[in-house]
């Protein structure tokens, strides 16, 4: 969806500001938010790209005004009442008024150590690649409402596929419950001046990293 | 289960100092008893999984490899072939995801590391990422001013490195290996290590100097 989270070339947010010996966690909540989420994750309630789809849904003025966890909270209270698995009004009342649903799994302190990794989203290839490297190619002007990977400001360019990255769940689907339809996925890269114009530094390149069917030979 | 919620929030009383709670503290502990109740939660897996966070994966272990690599030419190789499996390979964390590459700065090649849509970051081995990585400033501009946002950082290139930066769109996820700073030679992986910071493996700054060390 073309939301706010989509910021990349974006002007007006301002400097970038770093914080000197900056804390893993600025509170107790946000590093319960985090550790929630990864809970709930093991669990199989829902998958990264699902997580993403629902805080890019937040209301533009919401996400942009909420820090980084609390856009996290307000997420899992959204998906978990559209799950079925917490209500508002249980969060209102600070307990459960219904019992728990069944989920797939539950996280014991035992096996956290397994968890600490990024998940796997690699998957047996459906069809050979399209495209291999040195190849050029157009990203697609596709604006969908739902969740996709392809940045605005990298869609219509041309550019050139770097490398083949292995086939993937394909977030584009798992994010609206169509399914992993896995897709290769490349690397692309661009000249700074065909994503922002001849003002650009004309040494800059950028690359996303673009799954198969945002692309079409040139 | 009511047991441990009960535990929960005798713990949560002891943190608050008689202080007002904040709107997300308070949410945040009803949404941990609401999981907690229903038996979607364990409290001490919680704690478990911040004390990881906290203590077990940082940037020491992208440290280590960026050490390694600057010392020994067959795993410098090796992590920019494979970044996940050099890391692994390691024995610094037990498990690396899919997809870690390794990219490597030259003096003709700056590179910068963002995610414009979110804040994937190879967080396995720098730890999770820093408020500025998940701002709008920098995710907005990464990708069309990174010689301005290096100056944010106090960094200057030379102007004829080139820059490439790199939008973590996908599960890939990115490190830079930095150029080895001048004057190290001879030095063991421990001391280079502490020379590599985490910035320098993001690409929006530079290890330290022997000066700022020695």
């Amino acid at each position: 969806m073309d939301g706010v989270h989509d910021m990349g070339g974006m002007h007006g947010f301002g400097k970038v500001e770093a914080e000197q010996d900056e804390p893993v966690f600025h509170a107790d909540w946000e590093a319960r938010t985090q550790a929630l989420y990864r809970a709930m994750s093991y669990a199989g309630v829902w998958v990264i790209d699902q997580a993403r789809f629902t805080r890019e849904q937040l209301p533009p003025a919401v996400y942009l005004g909420s820090s980084y966890y609390k856009k996290w909270e307000l997420g899992m209270e959204r998906q978990l009442a559209d799950l079925g698995l917490a209500g508002p009004d249980e969060l209102a009342a600070g307990h459960a008024l219904r019992p728990g649903k069944p989920l797939k799994r539950k996280l014991s302190a035992a096996e956290v150590p397994t968890i600490m990794t990024r998940g796997l989203f690699t998957r047996p290839a459906p069809k050979p690649a399209r495209f291999e490297p040195g190849d050029r190619v157009r990203t697609k002007n596709i604006h969908p409402k739902t969740h996709t990977r392809l940045p605005r400001y990298a869609r219509d360019k041309v550019g050139v596929i770097e490398a083949l990255r292995g086939c993937h769940v394909f977030p584009d689907t798992i994010a609206i419950g169509k399914g992993e339809d896995p897709q290769w996925l490349y690397t692309v890269v661009f000249d700074g001046r065909e994503l922002w114009g001849d003002n650009t530094e004309a040494s800059l390149q950028v690359s996303i990293e673009a799954f198969e069917p945002y692309l079409e030979p040139v | 289960m009511e047991q441990k919620t009960e535990q929960k929030t005798e713990h949560h009383h002891d943190d608050e100092h008689g202080s007002e709670l904040s709107e997300m503290q308070l949410r945040v502990r009803a949404l941990e008893t609401v999981l907690t109740e229903k038996g979607y939660v364990d409290p001490a897996a919680l704690d478990a999984i911040i004390e990881a966070f906290e203590t077990k994966v940082g940037p020491h272990v992208g440290a280590r490899a960026v050490a390694k690599a600057w010392t020994d030419p067959a795993f410098k190789q090796a992590l920019l072939e494979d970044g996940s499996k050099a890391v692994l390979a390691l024995g610094v964390i037990n498990r690396v995801g899919d997809h870690l590459i390794a990219v490597e700065n030259t003096p003709k090649l700056h590179n910068m590391i963002v995610c414009t849509l979110c804040s994937c970051y190879p967080w396995e081995v720098l730890g999770l990422p820093p408020v500025w990585y998940k701002s709008a400033p920098y995710r907005s501009r990464a990708v069309n001013d990174p010689r301005g946002v290096l100056a944010d950082f106090g960094v200057a290139l030379p102007a004829d490195t080139a820059i490439r930066v790199w939008d973590s769109t996908a599960e890939t996820r990115f490190i830079v290996l930095p150029m080895r700073p001048k004057g190290t030679e001879g030095w063991s992986e421990d001391k280079l290590a502490s020379l590599v910071t985490r910035d320098s493996m993001i690409g929006t700054g530079f290890p330290r100097q022997t000066s700022e060390v020695v």
